[in-house]
């Protein structure tokens, strides 16, 4: 599929020996297992799901080494800023002192309709804001008044969840018991949320935490009203960023299939109560919403598929993979719509492939799209040399191998030193990462893009997305000031 | 003015703590020592004897009214009791929520930076029965408590919290100047609890400060929220606690960093007292039985 191409896997093995030479025996023993070159898979047979073109299998989802700078998050950050944050018509409280809750505000640009502040409420912030007595006595009575100031503030929330800080899981704060309670008095569900920020090695066990509490807290509770079509899915993994599950959702739809819920970009709780009741569950993050999709297939018989928007070769794949679990009407759907748009993603590469082909990038973030959106890439014809996760596990890595060359460069969970000797050795043409490297490594000389936030840009999902993706990739690489990066008298005069 | 002394008083719960603290403390007093007490136990009882009454106004009740422990003045929680001795209770939530040892801390620091510390020649703190987590530990660290009475029995258990208190105080005597002070052993009436009290003190590196004989005039002292001292001060035992006043008195700066024994050593030393028997002797003695079972 796509681009045809190998990148320097001595080279990049030779780089890894090198950066590694800065540690102690120790550290060099440690951060090695997570820091590789992609190898051929000699058994791989082309095009078959279950057998990856490479491997690039490294240790992985373990603690990060003490004194480094990782880019990981915490739980809170898993379950407040991921799974839970984007669901509008809920208030989420920050439950514990002000700070997690102030630094986690505005959510990361999951868009969503409604009117905030009044039947929707993703950029609100509430938090308990605990002080020293909170600590001492317990903060279950503030949650209890918290709740009820809640209801009298915003009586069209359709519920609260309680994001657990650090310290409610310290003291022992029996949240659960406050969240029976109100949500009795209330007759709204109420959300406890175990997902204090010292659990686990990064967010992941937040989203896992997060994941545990929908089955918990929100299946099965209440009666759902649901009239099924056949063709009804659920999309789940895609946060909305920048717009992303409303480009992804109109191409469903165009295709003949009825969306009843989106997990959880612009979602409601309502969406999330009649999930079970889809026909199939499409993943597009993986990382962060497995562990729910499989239990709705162990419990309803739910079946999920992984799917990927990001790119033309990959959105048509996916179109016609989701097309076959439905009939007839819906594979003609999928072929209809890729015809249609086939036009308007042969003007994209005819506009940007120019400018772009061969430019090398080096990937590094989180969830699915250290992989997913590599193809996008080099439908632009773009390379990928590197591409790593911050808390990626070892199903993240094996299924990286389906996406990247031979000899490309695999990290996890980088440090700040190796991350930056790897772009000044490597001198891609662009990064793509997050806001904390985006300074530094444009200071470096090397155009950066945000790839988790879209660089307040976006969506990058479905053809809409496509189009603005090929947009920002062009403005950053071939932006002017790059050529004005040394000072002008060192420049030789003409 | 001679430099202020802190000591605190730990031991194992319900082991009498904090009526030997107060009982001792009230013959301190007799010595022309000024004393504050600081209770730092949550059911906020460690003043009782003192002050004739149970602290009402603790200093975490009165933040939380307040709004913070920033909004309170010293006056408002420092109460004076029996012969001039001053009294805090940190106080802390009811049991089963929040953080008590947080608590601790925040009523400490509380008082060392306004000024409570001030004029004094004693300052007490008696802390509930293990250091459990950090905030019951923090009398005992850095520029606090120099010297740590332990309250102890012949009984097991007693046994175990004081070993296992002299490990926290290990711990905090390498990085600070906390020290183990002795043992107070307060009589049960168990074997040879004298003998085990001085072998325990033997084996931590420490002395035995005083054996205080069981007396019941202490109960009946305690039933009228008095100490021994204000209750029946011509009495025998009001000078058994002059004695232990006057040994800790004396013993300022002779603390010692003690050395806990393991588990194993712990019940080896009840063994080698006969306190304990072996499998081997309980099986022996249940053959002997069942011989003399047979033999009838």
């Amino acid at each position: 599929m796509g681009l045809e191409y190998k990148n320097d896997g001595e080279f990049h093995s030779r780089l890894i020996t090198e950066v590694l030479e800065a540690y102690s025996d120790k550290s060099k023993k440690n951060r090695q297992k997570h820091l590789t070159t992609a190898t051929l898979n000699a058994e791989a047979t082309p095009g078959a799901a279950s057998s990856p073109a490479t491997e690039c299998d490294v240790k992985s989802n373990i603690k990060s080494l003490p004194g480094v700078m990782t880019i990981r998050g915490c739980a809170y950050a898993g379950s407040k800023g991921v799974v839970w944050g984007p669901v509008k018509d809920l208030v989420h409280i920050s439950h514990g002192p002000v700070g997690c809750g102030q630094y986690s505000w505005s959510q990361r640009r999951n868009y969503y309709n409604g009117t905030t502040g009044i039947d929707a409420f993703g950029t609100m912030q509430m938090t308990s804001d605990f002080q020293e007595k909170d600590i001492v006595f317990g903060g279950d009575k503030k949650l209890d008044k918290l709740i009820d100031e809640i209801g009298e503030l915003f009586p069209l929330a359709n519920g609260i969840t309680i994001q657990s800080e650090c310290p409610i899981g310290l003291i022992g704060d029996d949240i659960e018991a406050v969240a029976k309670r109100k949500a009795k008095e209330t007759g709204k569900p109420i959300i406890p949320v175990r997902c204090e920020g010292f659990r686990g090695v990064s967010q992941s066990l937040g989203h896992h935490i997060a994941n545990d509490s929908i089955r918990d807290w929100v299946f099965d509770k209440r009666p759902v009203e649901h009239e099924s079509t056949p063709y009804d899915v659920n999309i789940i993994g895609d946060y909305n960023i920048g717009g992303d599950a409303w480009a992804s959702r109109v191409v469903l739809e165009e295709m003949g299939l009825r969306v009843v819920a989106s997990w959880s970009g612009d979602a409601t709780l309502a969406e999330i109560e009649r999930a079970p009741k889809a026909k199939l569950n499409l993943i597009h993050c993986y990382r962060s919403m497995n562990y729910v999709c499989r239990h709705m297939e162990e419990k309803y018989g739910l079946p999920w598929l992984e799917y990927n928007f990001f790119g033309p070769t990959q959105i048509e794949a996916s179109l016609r993979k989701i097309a076959a679990s439905f009939d007839d009407r819906i594979k003609e759907g999928a072929e209809r719509v890729i015809a249609k748009y086939r036009p308007l993603v042969d003007q994209i590469i005819a506009r940007y492939r120019p400018r772009l082909q061969g430019k090398r990038v080096m990937l590094y973030l989180g969830g699915l799209r250290p992989r997913h959106v590599i193809t996008a890439y080099e439908d632009l014809g773009m390379q990928i040399v590197g591409t790593g996760y911050e808390f990626g596990h070892g199903d993240d890595y094996q299924r990286t191998g389906h996406y990247v060359k031979e000899g490309t460069l695999i990290y996890d969970d980088l440090t700040a030193y190796e991350l930056e000797k790897f772009v000044e050795r490597v001198r891609p043409d662009l990064v793509g990462s997050g806001i904390k490297e985006k300074y530094a490594i444009q200071k470096m000389g090397i155009p950066f893009r945000q790839m988790h936030s879209w660089d307040y840009s976006g969506p990058y999902h479905g053809y809409d997305g496509f189009s603005i993706f090929a947009r920002d990739m062009d403005l950053a690489i071939n932006n002017p000031v790059w050529g004005l990066f040394s000072a002008p008298w060192k420049h030789e005069t003409t | 003015m001679a430099k202020l002394r802190q000591i605190a008083f730990y031991g194992k719960g319900g082991i009498g703590k904090s009526t030997t603290s107060q009982n001792t403390l009230a013959a301190l007093v007799e010595l022309g020592q000024r004393i504050l007490i600081v209770g730092c136990d949550p059911k906020a009882d460690s003043t009782r004897l003192i002050l004739n009454s149970k602290a009402q106004n603790t200093v975490l009740s009165l933040a939380a009214a307040a709004g913070t422990v920033e909004d309170l003045d010293v006056e408002d929680v420092l109460k004076v009791g029996f012969r001039g001795i001053k009294c805090v209770e940190s106080g802390g939530p009811e049991p089963g929520v929040g953080c008590a040892g947080r608590g601790v801390i925040t009523s400490i620091n509380f008082l060392e930076e306004n000024g409570a510390y001030e004029d004094l020649d004693y300052v007490s703190y008696d802390v509930l029965g293990d250091v459990v987590c950090g905030g019951f530990a923090m009398p005992i660290r850095e520029n606090k408590a120099q010297e740590i009475y332990i309250v102890m029995s012949g009984e097991m258990m007693a046994l175990y919290a004081a070993n296992n208190i002299s490990r926290g105080i290990l711990k905090y005597a390498q990085s600070g100047t906390v020290r183990l002070g002795g043992l107070i052993c307060n009589e049960r009436k168990t074997d040879r609890e004298y003998d085990l009290a001085e072998a325990l003190a033997k084996r931590l590196g420490c002395k035995l400060i005083h054996f205080v004989p069981r007396d019941n005039i202490v109960q009946h002292a305690e039933l009228r929220r008095q100490t021994v001292i204000q209750y029946a001060p011509e009495s025998k035992q009001a000078d058994e606690y002059r004695q232990l006043a006057k040994k800790i008195h004396e013993n300022g700066g002779k603390g010692v960093i003690p050395t806990p024994i393991t588990m194993d050593e712990l019940e080896q030393m009840l063994l080698d007292f006969g306190l304990m028997k072996t499998e081997e002797q309980q099986l022996a003695e249940l053959q002997a039985k069942e011989a003399a079972r047979a033999v009838a």
